[in-house]
Parts: structure tokens; sequence; C-alpha cells
């Protein structure tokens, strides 16, 4: 049974055919990488499984379960969870509330009213381990909004992680950083999500950092799915390259 | 049948002046999203300021025609001070936070009211000469002010004039431009300072003609301005923010909503008002018309 | 260190809001003992509003939503009071409050379920006009609400009808009584406030208003949270209401009208809507602010109004805002 399975995801916007009869398939424990030029219809595959977008046509399949007509909160009851392409945090929390409020969300206990937050002590010790793993454990009392980018991101992805989501999408969450953090960063998000066990779908420009984390790679072009497969199968294939380089492809 | 008539007449009036103030108040919230608390006491203001200058030209004997002149004449000294309020008051808040907005225009309409109370005193001002000048019309048995129906005049020619303005010159283009998307008009080169000032300076000319127009049938006093406001608000959020036809149409449905209040159920006739208000807001929050 | 900055023992930086409380509970119990009655009574006022403004604030500073129509739940807690003693002939406080509550709860509920399906100004202008035709009720059916002439309001007897104030003397005795009374009532508002605002509940709100899609994305319904905090802020802003009606002795259409909706505004502007204790500081200061203004000149809504220009151009922070910074840079703190 696979993980994630959509089928035949239509969404169009205008003239545009962001995604076209997608049928995209995640396995358990992968880290899969989502390639593609601008426009190609990543973003919107992302946001179609998140219930961001509705689709005009076609369903999602969540542990063979169809959760197209879910909305946002189910879905993540489900165990789906995504950080986001511009950094998307609580700038007027600390750092630590800010995953704290994750776990807090997750475990339900959002409506707990008459008590102080810091006084759960389980959600506290879980927001340390997990900014402890992202390399955030000295920031922690800081605002979200008076962090470096590089630290923005990871936080971003911290965040989602702690909702300990199944299935966790990450939007190019290496982007808008200097070479030097994409790696820290990246080497940070991989070996936290596979130690994890969660099963990772990145959007992603920088071929370098697609070709040295990813098991599985699959690219996207207007809308369809170009082509799918690890590493070294998407290296040799000459229709990626011609699309990647602009080079003419070999007839 | 007279009765009807005259029921008829006097919405168009008070929808001629509501129109006024509504449409100065969407104009500068579709150019600037800007919400101006103190729009109803410049309406306030134009309505002193008429009255005044009417007082001085009795005094100093002119005939009553000019008396007429005097009305865009007040309007215009309310577009100066717009054209004051603007950079001191308000540029300095669109960058900041919609509710700085709010909060300095509400500091203005505090300041506002007491200048007024200030420089005209607590009694009312009026300015009947005007209303008495032109003469009444009949109709069936009945006697109606003449003045009544130059004031629906005002409000047809207002609004034609707007629309050809903003639909079919230069400036309306400007307008609607930077309206729609600020940074792509500065992009092109726009001043969108010099297009805010202008459009700031309409919508207060318009709300001074609504008080200069409105003062020979109704005395300007205190508080008038707040009461105003509320009544703008309610016509635009039923004819939608930012666009001229729902301020007209708006302005029209509250006006013929107050009359038929008034006569049938005078008691709650501003509540049934209030409550039209948050229902529209409720079923269509943009209103009949609205594009924010 | 820098050179001017104050050598000072070491403090947790998250003990100085409760040193700054308990100082502040010390100062406020002996108030009456240094004060006249009417700077007494001036600051019985004073706290009242400040439960008004940090109910208000509950919407403003923590939820990210502006209310241009808190003077509807304000004059209805003060209106339950009236009615109470007009039609029921109820004379003790703790009735008042606890009859008055439910009423300012229901209303807040049902203005904020229809409120809370918008947002930015459209639910400004939704709660202005919902107020005002609480309004536009309270001065057309005059025979009801006494119109403009309003409805008086006897002084109340406090601690379950075992102290009252007739006699002579009575409202001296009541005025330095009732400063206690209030004090109380605002000490515990206070704290459940800071307990709400501390609260994961309280963290939810917060995420809220800083960054809506993402709550989202953590599986906040976001509607149901923005209801739950106008509920809890219409309810402290009557409860405000009920305290003030009392006081006053007589309950007008005043505190309906729109305007004072915009001095709610003010006040917690003035103390500061980014910090907890702001709209404490901006209830009491502009209480007194404006009787002083009052006092003073006719054209008292000049002054007030250039205040608040000036406030919002030069002091955004407020000034528990400006307190802050300027401790910050004096003062080193521990961050734990």
């Amino acid at each position: 049974m696979s993980l994630l399975r959509t089928v035949e995801l239509r969404k169009r916007f205008g003239a545009l055919n962001a995604c076209d009869g997608v049928n995209f398939t995640v396995e358990k424990g992968e880290f899969l990488s989502l390639v593609g030029s601008n426009g190609a219809g990543k973003t919107t595959l992302v946001n179609l499984i998140t219930a961001h977008l509705q689709p005009d046509s076609g369903q999602v399949l969540f542990e063979e379960r169809d959760i197209t007509g879910l909305s946002v909160s189910e879905r993540i009851k489900a165990g789906i969870a995504r950080s986001f392409q511009l950094v998307n945090l609580f700038d007027g929390l600390s750092v630590f509330d800010n995953v704290a409020l994750a776990i807090f969300a997750r475990e339900g206990k959002t409506a707990k009213i008459a008590a102080l937050a810091a006084n759960d002590d389980d959600v506290r010790r879980e927001t340390r381990e997990v900014l402890a793993e992202f390399g955030l454990a000295a920031k922690s009392e800081l605002m979200a909004g008076e962090l470096a980018q590089g630290e923005r991101k990871l936080l971003d992805v911290a965040v989602a992680y702690a909702l300990r989501p199944k299935l966790l999408f990450l939007d190019e969450p290496t982007s808008g950083v200097s070479s030097a953090e994409k790696a820290q960063i990246m080497d940070t998000v991989s070996s936290v999500v596979r130690s994890g066990a969660v099963t990772a779908v990145v959007i992603e420009h920088d071929m370098d950092v697609v070709f040295r984390y990813s098991d599985r790679i699959v690219m996207m072009h207007e809308g369809a799915f170009l082509a799918d497969g690890p590493p070294d199968a998407i290296r040799a294939n000459e229709a990626v390259a011609s699309i990647l380089l602009g080079a003419p492809s070999p007839a | 049948m007279s009765i009807l008539v005259v029921q008829i007449l006097n919405s168009l009036f008070y929808a001629s002046v509501l129109f006024l103030i509504a449409a100065g108040l969407s104009l500068i919230f579709g150019v600037m999203r800007i919400v101006n608390l103190a729009h109803g006491s410049l309406f306030a203001v134009g309505a002193y300021i008429a009255a005044w200058l009417v007082g001085r030209a009795i005094a100093m004997g002119l005939p009553v025609v000019w008396l007429l002149l005097l009305m865009p004449v007040a309007a215009l000294a309310v577009a100066l001070l717009g054209i004051v309020i603007e950079p001191l008051l308000l540029r300095p808040f669109y960058r900041r936070a919609e509710e700085y907005q709010l909060l300095v225009t509400f500091g203005l309409l505090l300041i506002l009211e007491d200048l007024m109370r200030l420089v005209w005193g607590g009694l009312p001002l009026t300015a009947d000469t005007v209303m008495d000048a032109i003469p009444s019309v009949h109709i069936g048995a009945l006697i109606y002010p003449g003045y009544n129906i130059l004031v629906i005049g005002v409000g047809v020619a207002a609004a034609i004039l707007l629309w050809v303005v903003i639909y079919g010159t230069k400036f309306g283009v400007l307008l609607r431009a930077t309206s729609q998307d600020r940074r792509m008009a500065a992009a092109l080169g726009l001043n969108v300072g010099l297009v805010y000032v202008a459009a700031f300076a309409v919508g207060c000319f318009m709300a001074g003609l609504g008080g200069a127009i409105v003062v020979p049938s109704h005395a300007a006093v205190l508080g008038m301005g707040i009461e105003a406001l509320i009544l703008a608000f309610v016509v635009v959020v039923v004819g939608g923010l930012g666009s001229l036809k729902g301020a007209l149409v708006g302005a029209l449905i509250v006006s013929f909503v107050r009359t038929a209040g008034i006569q049938f159920f005078p008691e709650i006739e501003l509540a049934v008002l209030y409550l039209i208000a948050a229902f529209v807001l409720i079923i269509r929050p943009t209103g009949l018309f609205g594009t924010a | 260190m820098k050179a001017d900055a104050i050598a000072l023992p070491r403090f947790h930086a998250r003990l100085w809001p409760y040193v700054a409380a308990a100082l502040g509970v010390a100062v406020l119990i002996s108030v009456p003992n240094f004060a006249g009655l009417y700077q007494t009574q001036l600051l019985t006022y004073g706290l009242i509003m400040a439960i008004g403004a940090l109910g208000f604030n509950l919407l403003l500073g923590y939820t990210g939503l502006l209310s241009f129509g808190h003077s509807a739940y304000f004059g209805l807690g003060a209106y339950t009071v009236a009615f109470l003693l007009q039609w029921l002939g109820i004379r003790s406080m703790e009735l008042y409050i606890l009859l008055g509550l439910p009423v300012v709860a229901i209303v807040s509920a049902l203005f904020g379920y229809v409120c809370v399906r918008h947002t930015r100004i459209f639910f400004g202008i939704l709660t202005l006009a919902l107020s005002q035709v609480l309004y536009s009720l309270a001065l057309k059916f005059f025979w009801v609400s006494g119109g403009t002439d309003g409805l008086r309001v006897k002084r109340p007897t406090l601690l379950a009808g075992m102290i009252d104030f007739a006699g002579s003397g009575g409202f001296s005795r009541f005025l330095v009584a009732y400063y206690y009374y209030v004090l109380g009532v605002f000490i515990l508002s206070t704290a459940i406030i800071w307990v709400i605002v501390h609260s994961p509940f309280g963290k939810a709100l917060q995420a809220i208003r800083d960054n809506e899609t993402r709550a989202r994305f953590l599986g906040l319904r976001v509607r149901r949270f923005r209801w739950a905090a106008f509920l809890l802020s219409g309810t402290f802003t009557g409860l405000a209401g009920i305290l003030w009606a009392p006081l006053n002795g007589l309950t007008t259409p005043d505190v309906l009208y729109w305007p004072f909706s915009g001095e709610i505004v003010f006040m917690t502007l003035l103390g500061g809507f980014r910090n907890f204790f702001g709209p404490i500081v901006g209830g009491v200061a502009f209480t007194f602010i404006k009787t002083y203004a009052v006092a003073s000149t006719e054209y008292w809504q000049l002054l007030l109004g250039t205040v608040l220009v000036v406030l919002v151009l030069l002091l955004p922070t407020g000034i528990v805002g400006v307190l802050v910074q300027v401790a910050r840079r004096r003062v080193p703190m521990e961050r734990s």
C-alpha cells in the first residue's frame, strides 16, 4: 500500500493547466524530491494534497483512504503536514512557542484556557527535543522574527515536523539562503526526517541538493510528470537533461 | 397621492446628500484603502462654512442668487483642508497597520469636532435665507420647497459628473489605476503621492458639498458629523466600498428605508438601518457592487 | 556593559511581571490612605476602564482584531444593572455581576458569531454597526431606557448585602468601600486574563494573529478561536460596564454611542496594545487625562484628539511600550 496516491488529479487556472491528470505515488519512508521549472505545477500539486486548494477533478488517497473531501485540519489529523516556501512563522511568539504550539495543536490541547502553557512539562520536553534536533535550542527564547533567514527556514520545517506527520511536504526549504547554509539546512532536515521515520516530499530547485539527498526524484513539466526514478536514472535521462540544461535533446 | 410624491422627493433629497458623503468616503477608500473616520466631520465643516459664508454674504448685501454659488465655495474650502490633512496626518501611516490609520482619523474627528465648537460655538448655524429664496412648487394641494428639488438636481449632476470624471478623463484613469494596483501604478511612473492627495481632496470636496447643500434645510449643529458618518457607513456597506454605483444605489436604498421607517415604525428606524447594514455585511460582505 | 547602565542584581526576565504586579497591588491597596476621596473615586473609574481595556485588548493585541463597537458590551452591562434595579429591585452588587455577566456574554457570543466571519475593515465596520443598533434602541425606546435622560442607579449593597451605605456619610463610605471592591474584581480579572493569555489557548490566539495561514496548517480552527476571543473580550468589557453603573449613579446612551468605542481603542493604544499591562496603564491614564482635560478646558476633545494623533505618530507602542524599550537599554537582564 502506498502512503499517498493521487488519481487523475487536475487543476486549471484559466488557461494554465497546473495539474494535468497527475498520478502521484509516495511510498512510506521515502525521501523524495519534486523538481521542475517554475510554473511546472509542483506547488499546486502540494497545495492540492494539503487542501490549500481544491482540485477540479481527481482524488487524493492517503493510506488508501479517500481524503479528497477533507479539510485542512482533517488532513493534518490524518498525518499530512507542510512547511512553506515563503517562511510562515508566528513572529510575535518565541521560537520555543512556535514549536510548542504545533505540539499543543497536535495533542488537541489548544482549547485549554485555564492552565498556563508553561506548566505542561510533556509539551515542553518534546519542544526542547525537537529544537535540539534542528539545532535551534540556543535560540529558543528569541522571537521568531529575530532569527536569521536560514534559522527561520529551519524553524519553519521544525514547526511542521513537530506535528509528527506521517507525510511531510517541504516547499523549497533552502531557497533564499547562501550555499553554505543550504547544505547545513538539508543535512539537518534529512537526518531528522529519516531518523524520525517521516516520509518527506521536498520541492527543490537546487539540483545539487536534490541529487545528494533524495532517494527518488520526480520531475514535473507543464502539469505532468516527465521523469520519475532514483538519482542515477534521472541523471541519465536525456529528456530531463534537456529541460534542465536547455540543451537540445539528442534525437 | 401628493403625500406619496412628497415622501419620494424627501427621500431623493436625503439620498442626494447621502450620496455625496458616501461617494467621497468610497472614493477615498477605493483609491487609498483608507477609511476616514473624520469624513462625517468634514461634512459638518462644509455645513458650517457654508452657513457662515451665507451669513456674511447677507450682511454684505449680496443678491440671493450669489448665495447659491457659496455652496461650492464652502466645498472647496473643505477640499483645501483635505490637502493640508493628507500629507500631515495620513501619509505617515500608509505603510503602517490599518489600526493606526483608523486611530489617527479618529483623533482628527475629535479635533475637528472641537474646532467647529471653537469657531462657531454651540448654537446651530442656519442658512434659511437660501432655502427661502427658491420659490416653492405645488404638488397637488401641497406646497413643497423648491430648494429640495434643486438639491436633488445637484445630487444627480454630481453623480453624472463623477462618473464622467472617473470613467472618461485621464485623471479618472489615474485614479482607477492607482486604486487597482498601487505598486504597478508607481512602477509605471505615476506620481502616486499626487494621486492620493488629489483623491483625498475630491473626497473632501464631496463631503463638504454635501454639508453645504444640506445646511439651508437643516441647520448646522454640533455632532451632525458623527451621525452622518454612521449613515455613510451604512450606505457604503450596502452599496459596496469603493464603488460609485454602490454609493448611489446604497444612498437610495438607505434613504427610502429611512423615510419608510420614519413613517411606519419611527422608534426603530435607525436600528432598522443598522440591522440592514449588518445583514448585508453578513450575506454579502463586499456589498452590492463592492470591489474590496 | 554600557556606561549608563544601572547596576542591578540580575533578575530572571520572567519574574519582572510578577514583581511589577506585586508592587502595583501594594500601591493600589494603600491609595485611599493618602489620596483624597476625589482621587480615590477617579482611580476607581480608572480601574474599571482598565478592566474594560484588558478585555478589549484580548481581541486587539492578542487576536489581532480591531473592534470599533465595544461600547455595546460596556453599555449593555451598565443598562443591565439599571434594569435589574428598576424592574426587579435588586440592590446587591454580587447579583448585578452574576446576572449581568451572562447577559453580556450572550450578546457578545451572538455579535461575535456574526462578526468573526470577516476580518480587518469589515470586521470593524460590522462591530460598529451592531453597537449602534443597541444605541439606537436605547435612544428610541425611551420609555424603557430613559432615553437621553438615562436611568438612575442607586448605591448598591456589597458583599451579599452585608454592607450598605444608608445614612449620613454614606457616600464617602461608599466611595472607599467601592474602591476596594473594584480593586478586588480588578485583581481577579487581571489574574484570569493573565492565565488565559499564557495558556495554550492564548498562544493559539497569538499564532492566529501573527499568521492565519500557518495557524490553519497547524490544524487550528481559526474562526472558532476568534469567536471565543470575542466572547471573552465582550464579557470583560461588559463587566467593566456593570461596575461602572453604580459608581456613576446614572446610565445614559452615551456609553453605547460609537465615539465611546473610540475611547476604548484610544486608551488601549495609549498604554500599549502589544503588552499585557499596557491596557491597564492606558485605562487608568486615560481616565485621569480625560477628567483633567474636561475640567481644564471646554475643548477637551481637541486636546484628546491631538494627544491621540501625536501618540499614534510618535509613540505607537504606547506608554508601556516605551517604558519597556527604555528599561531594556538600561538594565541588563538575564534571559532564562
